[in-house]
Parts: structure tokens; C-alpha cells; sequence
């Protein structure tokens, strides 16, 4: 009945080519960091996508519906691949498994599937795995310590030997928080240098991904324009301070996710707000936060955190931002 | 004449294939004159026109079938010579598919004109002239079909610039195009009478950028025009509505509700300008329009049609559906309607009809959710945020839709074009609105009757409060002396019964 009514035309768009876009805008990022991190990455990626197609195929047909509609969306895929790249490469395949688990059937359908949850589905996911398992979550390896295939699967399959552990480092705002709490400065950077210029080099990946979707119109400028600003801002004034105490704001840009967030996560629509001025407070809001929980918290990196918070505030920022409807100023 | 450059941006839009250039290949063709006309009596928005003829008579072209009923309406003509067969109802091109009342003309081919009387306005004035365009049928040939006269007529607010509507901005639609390309003289002469009525002081036509053969006959014949300007607006859907047009001219923007003239601003259609220039200077009333047929049709063109023309003889004409599935849209799609039946006759808001092309009617892919993208934000003229509004009207909280100005959306379906969920959106808003609508309704009904109610109850209260003083006063006004009198009336009476009872035992 519907299609009797006009518009009789529409463009030929479909979230199944939204998410292919995000999907494809990922790919740079993902290479840098299968350089850098090795092959571990496509494991922890290939075991979250299956995982979460495999669990949506379940619980739309649990619910009752269409899974030819609901599958091809790409959603779950778009949401598993997020969770996938923000956890350590060296990390097993249950771990996948279960913040997988987390971000597609508690985060995404029993909020009520595509459209309808509140929280960040990949953040979830990770948030979860994040308390649950700090130890398997924090632990990175040295950049281009290449281990061949044969021993990251065998970590995946089996998890991380004492043996290897030597290997493995503490993220940069890791290292400074631990030597803060133990009352050293941080003068010496050499421990974690590699890995500071791994992380850039990823986030300038994720970065070129960003500009990508913002030229294809799948982004606005808005919300990764407003966190990097907002992020550099603030970093800027704690390092003015104290620049030994605190960090500098380009380390805080470039370094753990802060461009992955600002491209990928909180451009998430679904649980994101939805008005110009709305996406600014929000960006505003997960930086402010993320700076806090970085280098105030008690956790290393404060994204999920911040995203997860900010969620929560959505309708309100939505209903109080809304634009001058024409004619209306 | 000159050209402005700059212009204001409105919010949103969309760019949507124009395929205006498969119906601009050839002139506009005319269509013989059918036997039989069949015209219906509203064409405009307003009153049904009061019927001036009777079965059998014989009209001639241009004679009046149809008076103007009040302010708010427009008369009927008689499209050509001929006799009418018949007074009755007849389907109309609407989308309720409903019949109405028509006149049913047999055509004598002779096509014979009634003697045609121009309007000198110098010498009768202004309000005399504007009075005389109430009978001349005249209404919006944008699509809109609202009386001319009543644009005309309002002595309350100056006007100051007449604005020419030629953005055009439907996609497939090309009549203005055409009319604009072949008989501009006709437009400039038409806009110079009517800034005159307006008592305007100038006049802005506005053009998409995409007529650029329009855009040059109009450049020739405004030369010599310093009260003409013409303003190049870019292709953007919907251009062309009236308050988005102005805004993109002008920069003010005119909310719901309001109407340009308070701002010194009146706006029309190019073929409505061409229409009132014909009846004022050769006297020749509303007889005809130019119809777009397009899309899926094997010979897309404009032609010149009378109104009552059968839209088979169109179609006809056009050689058909290329790719048969008989359905057939009238008006842009964008913002038309699926013709209920083709049996209808053309009519004087027909600007277009569309042969429906097969994925304008297809089965439409089952809606996802929304996923809160907010392209159709983006996409909204009216800055309206449509995915709340969406949200609203699903969940039948349609005081919150108003809230969100539902009753400023124009529905032109910008949203649902570029939605990547295919949600019907403009179809939402048509049911949160008839719902709203019809909750105005009763509530206004139940008012009255609560209000008559009170009123009856009140009344009754009044007539039992004057009753009981009346007698409080007549019992006040009685004295004892009165009282003892009636009593012995009374007594008196009895007795007198009593005795008439006892003779008439005796008689016994």
C-alpha cells in the first residue's frame, strides 16, 4: 500500500551499503595494524565476525525475524570488526568469543536489534572484557616483533605461554600511569617509543579511513572534528601546566584509539545523537572524559568508558538541541 | 534586466535525477479537439461554482458554464463549441478516485469562439479588473490550483515584489520549460500587467539552473525590463515551493502559516502569469493548459490541451506505456499521486502525468529500522529532524510530533528519498497529521457540545430562578384581605355545586 504514495523515486542507498563503506573506510587502519601488530589481528577480526553472525542468525531466528533482511544489514560484521581491532592481537579466542557474545546479543538484540540500542554495541563488548579480563586486555607486544603465523595462531588457539611474555609492553599512557603511581617521573620514553609510533601510524590509517566517510557523506564533520579538538584542548592545557606530569596533547591524539573513536565509534548513529549542535556536546563530552579516565581513572584507556556514558546522555542532548525549524528563529 | 548571483542557501534538498531533457525534444504539440468533454466543476480550491446552463444548451468556446460561488472560487468555461449532453457525476483525477459533479460537452468541431472582451484595468481600475478575474477561471497552474483573484485582491498588505516562479524543480516536469522557451513574450507582458495590479515595484523570476534555453529567451525579452530580474537558482529539489524559493531570493524566510503578501511579497507560477495576461488583454478565459506526459512513455512531450480533453487521448497520443503496467502518476514524483483510474479528464491542476515506470510501483524492499542516520535531517528543507518525528508518529505520541512541528512539513518527500532504511516517511506524517486532524475535530465538536450543554443547563437554572420569583412576587403582591376573598369565592362555588347536584337528584 505504501509504495502507491509518493515519492515514487529513491536513491539507491541501504545500511547493507553504509556499512560496507565503514567497512571499507576500516581497511587502512586494519593493514597498518596487522604491520605492526602481526597476524594475530585477522584472527581476533575473523573469530568476531563468525562469532557474531553466528549469534545474530540464532537470535533472529529466536526472534522471529527475517534473517535474510536483518543479516545483510552488515551491522553485526561493522560492530564485531570494531571490537575485534580494539583488543590486544596476542589475545585467545575465547576472549573474542565472549565480548562478541556481549556486543551483539546483549548490547544489540536484547535492547531490541538494528536501530534500537542505547549503548555503543563494540563499547559494550569491550567494556565487558575490559573489567572482566584487565590482565589479557592490557597486555600488547612490542611492534614488529614478528611472530611468524604459525605462533599467533598458536596463541590465539592456546593463549599467551610465559615463555613469550617477555615480549609483550605496556601502552604508553599505561607505562606513565603505573610510573606516576609509583611516585617516578616520566622522563625516559624509550620503553614504550615503538609502540607510540605504531599507534600513530594506525591512528593515521583510521584517520585517512575517517576522511574517506566524511567525503562519501556516511559522517559529518561534527563529531570526529569536536573530539580531536576538544581532546587536543584539554591535553593542552594539563601538559602547559605540568608537561611532566602530563602528557602531551599530540601523544593523546595519536595514541590508544582516540582516532579510531573519533572516526569510527562515536560516529556510530544508532546510539549517537542525531542534531548538529547535539553531536557537538557529545564529542565534547566523550573527550572531556576520556582525558579524565586516562589519566584521573583507573583504568589505561578511558574510551569505552566515555562512549558508554555519553550514550546515556543522548536523549537529553538530542531534545535540547534541536535546530530552528524554518521560519521558526 | 539583470541577474543576480547570489543567493540563499536553504537547508537540505535533494539532488535527484532530473530526466527533464526526454520531454523537451519537441515543441508543444496540440490535441485535437475530443467529441465529448467532460468537465468537472471543481477544479480549484474552494467552492463549487454555480452552474450557469441546462441539458441541451449550446455553448460556444469560451462561453461561462460555471459562476464563481463567493470569494474563494473560480468559474467554468466552456473549453470549446458544442452542446452539453449532460449534467452529471464523473470521475476526477484525485487521489480519492471519488466522482463529482461535471458538464458533459459534445463538441461541434467548429470550435467557435464567443465574442472575446479584453479588460481595459487603465480605464476600470484596479478592483474592478481584479473583481473581473474572479470569472475568468483562473487558478495556480503550478499544481496548486488556488484561485488567482484571491492573490490579487489584498488591499490590507502592500505588495512590494512580485516573484515568478520558474524554478520547476519536480523532476520529469518540463511545461513551464516549454511555455517559457516558446512564448516568453507572451511571460514578460504577462508579469509588466500583473506588477501593475499588484501595484509592485519590481519583479524577481526565479529559475533552476538547469533550463538554460528558458533561461536565455527570458534574458532576450527582459532587456529593456530595469523592474525585471531574473535570479539562477541551483537544481536542488524543492526549489520551486513557494517559501523555500523565496528564501533562496530573497533570504527571508516565511514560517508555516503565514503568507508572503505580509511580507510584500507575491508569488506566480509562469503559465498563471501567461493565463492572466491572455484573459486581461485578448479576453480569453482559462480554456487550456500545458501538460507534461513523461516517464515511462514511448513519446515523452508537452502539449497544449483543453480541460475536459480525455487523458486517454492523451496518453494516446503519446503512443502509450513503453513498458505496460498501466498505472499512471499525475504530478512529479515527488510530490504526485498514483491516478485511482485513467478515465479521468485533464484538469486544470494537471501539469504532469507520468507513465509509471516499473520501479515506481514495484513492491518496495521491507523497511529496516531506523538507524538513526539522520540523512533525512540532512535532507529536510524545513530543518525539521524527521527521524524524531518518525519516531513519534509510529508510536502514535502525536502531541509530540506537533511538538516537533509536524504541521510544517511540506511532504516533499525529501526525507523518504534519501532514507537507507526505505522508511515511508512522508506516509507517517500524512497518517500523524489525519490523526491530529481528526483529534482537532472532535475535540472542536465536543467543545460545542459541552458548550451547548452548559448553556441549556444555565438556562434551565434561569427559567427555574425567574419562575420561582415570579411566584415569590405574586404570592408578595396578594394581601389578606385579597386572600379571604378568593376563599370565599371558592366556598361560594362549592355551594352553588352542591345545589345544582341536589335539584337535579330532586328532578330524578
Amino acid at each position: 500500500m505504501f509504495n502507491q504514495q509518493s515519492p515514487f523515486i529513491q536513491k539507491t542507498s541501504s545500511v547493507t551499503q553504509v556499512m560496507l563503506l565503514v567497512m571499507l573506510a576500516l581497511i587502512p587502519g586494519i593493514l597498518v595494524y596487522v604491520y605492526y601488530f602481526g597476524f594475530g589481528v585477522l584472527f581476533n577480526l575473523s573469530a568476531a565476525i563468525i562469532t557474531a553472525l553466528v549469534s545474530e542468525f540464532i537470535i533472529l531466528k529466536m526472534r522471529g525475524l527475517s534473517v535474510k533482511n536483518y543479516i545483510t544489514d552488515g551491522s553485526a560484521i561493522v560492530a564485531a570488526s570494531l571490537l575485534a581491532i580494539s583488543i590486544p592481537s596476542i589475545a585467545p579466542w575465547w576472549i573474542i568469543v565472549i565480548g562478541t557474545l556481549f556486543t551483539i546479543v546483549i548490547a544489540k538484540h536484547l535492547y531490541g536489534g538494528l536501530g534500537s540500542n542505547l549503548f555503543n554495541p563494540a563499547m559494550v563488548g569491550y567494556a565487558a572484557l575490559l573489567i572482566s579480563f584487565p590482565a589479557i586486555m592490557t597486555k600488547w607486544p612490542q611492534p614488529i616483533e614478528y611472530l611468524s603465523i604459525h605462533e599467533h595462531l598458536n596463541i590465539f588457539l592456546y593463549g599467551l605461554k610465559e615463555k613469550v611474555d617477555g615480549f609483550t609492553s605496556a601502552t604508553p599512557l599505561d607505562f606513565i600511569k603505573t610510573q606516576l603511581f609509583l611516585g617516578n617521573k616520566v622522563i625516559d620514553t624509550s620503553s614504550y617509543q615503538s609502540y607510540a609510533d605504531a599507534t600513530k601510524i594506525i591512528g593515521i590509517g583510521y584517520l585517512l579511513g575517517g576522511i574517506f566517510l566524511w567525503y562519501k557523506k556516511i559522517i559529518t564533520w561534527h563529531l570526529p572534528i569536536t573530539f580531536i579538538i576538544s581532546l587536543f584542548v584539554i591535553a593542552s592545557i594539563f601538559w602547559l601546566i605540568d608537561p611532566i606530569q602530563f602528557q602531551n596533547p599530540m601523544t593523546h591524539i595519536l595514541s590508544g584509539g582516540s582516532l579510531l573513536c573519533a572516526f569510527f565509534i562515536i560516529t556510530d548513529p544508532v546510539s549517537g545523537p542525531t542534531t548538529p549542535k547535539g553531536k557537538i556536546i557529545f564529542a565534547l563530552g566523550v573527550a572531556v572524559l576520556v582525558y579524565l579516565i586516562r589519566v584521573f581513572g583507573g583504568y589505561p584507556e578511558g574510551i569505552a568508558f566515555a562512549v558508554i556514558f555519553m550514550n546515556i546522555c543522548v536523549p537529553l542532548i538530542d531534545k535540547y538541541s534541536q535546530p530552528k525549524v524554518f521560519g521558526h528563529d | 534586466m539583470k541577474i543576480i548571483e547570489n543567493i540563499f542557501k536553504f537547508n537540505g534538498g535533494v539532488k535527484a535525477q532530473t530526466r527533464k531533457s526526454i520531454s523537451t525534444k519537441v515543441g508543444i504539440q496540440k490535441i485535437g479537439i475530443p467529441k465529448y468533454l467532460k468537465i468537472p466543476l471543481r477544479q480549484h480550491i474552494g467552492n463549487l461554482p454555480k452552474l450557469k446552463v441546462k441539458e441541451g444548451d449550446v455553448v460556444l468556446k469560451g462561453q461561462l458554464i460555471a459562476e464563481a460561488d463567493g470569494s474563494v472560487s473560480a468559474a467554468i468555461h466552456a473549453p470549446t463549441s458544442g452542446k452539453i449532453k449532460s449534467i452529471e457525476k464523473i470521475l476526477l483525477p484525485h487521489p480519492s478516485g471519488l466522482p463529482d459533479y461535471g458538464v458533459i460537452i459534445e463538441s461541434d468541431m467548429k470550435d467557435k469562439w464567443i465574442k472575446k472582451i479584453p479588460i481595459n484595468w487603465a480605464k476600470i481600475g484596479v478592483e474592478a479588473t481584479i473583481k473581473a478575474l474572479q470569472n475568468s477561471g483562473i487558478v495556480g497552474l503550478g499544481g496548486a490550483a488556488f484561485p488567482s483573484h484571491l492573490k490579487m485582491g489584498s488591499k490590507a498588505t502592500k505588495i512590494n515584489t512580485l516573484i515568478v516562479n520558474a524554478a520547476e524543480c519536480e523532476p520529469y516536469i518540463t511545461c513551464d520549460d516549454m511555455v517559457m522557451r516558446e512564448r516568453s513574450e507572451d511571460l514578460i507582458n504577462g508579469i509588466e500587467l500583473v506588477e501593475s495590479l499588484l501595484g509592485a515595484k519590481n519583479t524577481i523570476i526565479g529559475i533552476e539552473d538547469n533550463k538554460p534555453e528558458a533561461l536565455s529567451q527570458l534574458q532576450f525579452h527582459t532587456k529593456s525590463h530595469k523592474n525585471i530580474s531574473i535570479k539562477v537558482v541551483p537544481t536542488i529539489y524543492p526549489s520551486g515551493d513557494a517559501k523555500r524559493l523565496i528564501f533562496l531570493i530573497n533570504g527571508i524566510k516565511i514560517p508555516k502559516g503565514k503568507r508572503s503578501s505580509e511580507y510584500g511579497i507575491q508569488m506566480f507560477n509562469v503559465a498563471t502569469i501567461i493565463a492572466i495576461y491572455r484573459y486581461i488583454s485578448f479576453g480569453e478565459p482559462s480554456l487550456s493548459r500545458i501538460t507534461t506526459i513523461s516517464g515511462n512513455i514511448t513519446k515523452p512531450q508537452n502539449y497544449e490541451v483543453l480541460f475536459g480533453t480525455p487523458l486517454k487521448a492523451l496518453i494516446n497520443q503519446s503512443g502509450g506505456q513503453k513498458i505496460k503496467n498501466d498505472n499512471f502518476i499525475m504530478g512529479g514524483p515527488m510530490m504526485g499521486f498514483k491516478l485511482p483510474s485513467i478515465d479521468v479528464p485533464v484538469t486544470k491542476a494537471m501539469n504532469c502525468v507520468l507513465g509509471a515506470e516499473p520501479e515506481m510501483i514495484e513492491d518496495k524492499k521491507e523497511p529496516l529500522p531506523c538507524i538513526r542516520c539522520a540523512k533525512c535531517a540532512e535532507a529536510c528543507p524545513v530543518s525539521l529532524q524527521p527521524q524524531e518525528l518518525y519516531w513519534f508518529s509510529k508510536s502514535d505520541q502525536f502531541e509530540k510530533a506537533q511538538e516537533y512541528k509536524l504541521f510544517d512539513c511540506i511532504e516533499c518527500g525529501c526525507c523518504s528519498y534519501v532514507c537507507p532504511s526505505n522508511i515511508p516517511l512522508v506516509q507517517f506524517y500524512r497518517y500523524a497529521k489525519s490523526e491530529l486532524i481528526s483529534e482537532f475535530r472532535a475535540q472542536e465538536e465536543a467543545d460545542v457540545a459541552r458548550e451547548r450543554n452548559e448553556f441549556r443547563i444555565m438556562r434551565l437554572e434561569r427559567e427555574r430562578q425567574e419562575r420561582a420569583e415570579r411566584n415569590a412576587k405574586r404570592r408578595a403582591q396578594s394581601s389578606k384581605e385579597e386572600k379571604s376573598k378568593l376563599i370565599d369565592e371558592k366556598r361560594a362555588a362549592i355551594s352553588a355545586a352542591m345545589d345544582r347536584i341536589k335539584e337535579y337528584e330532586k328532578k330524578k
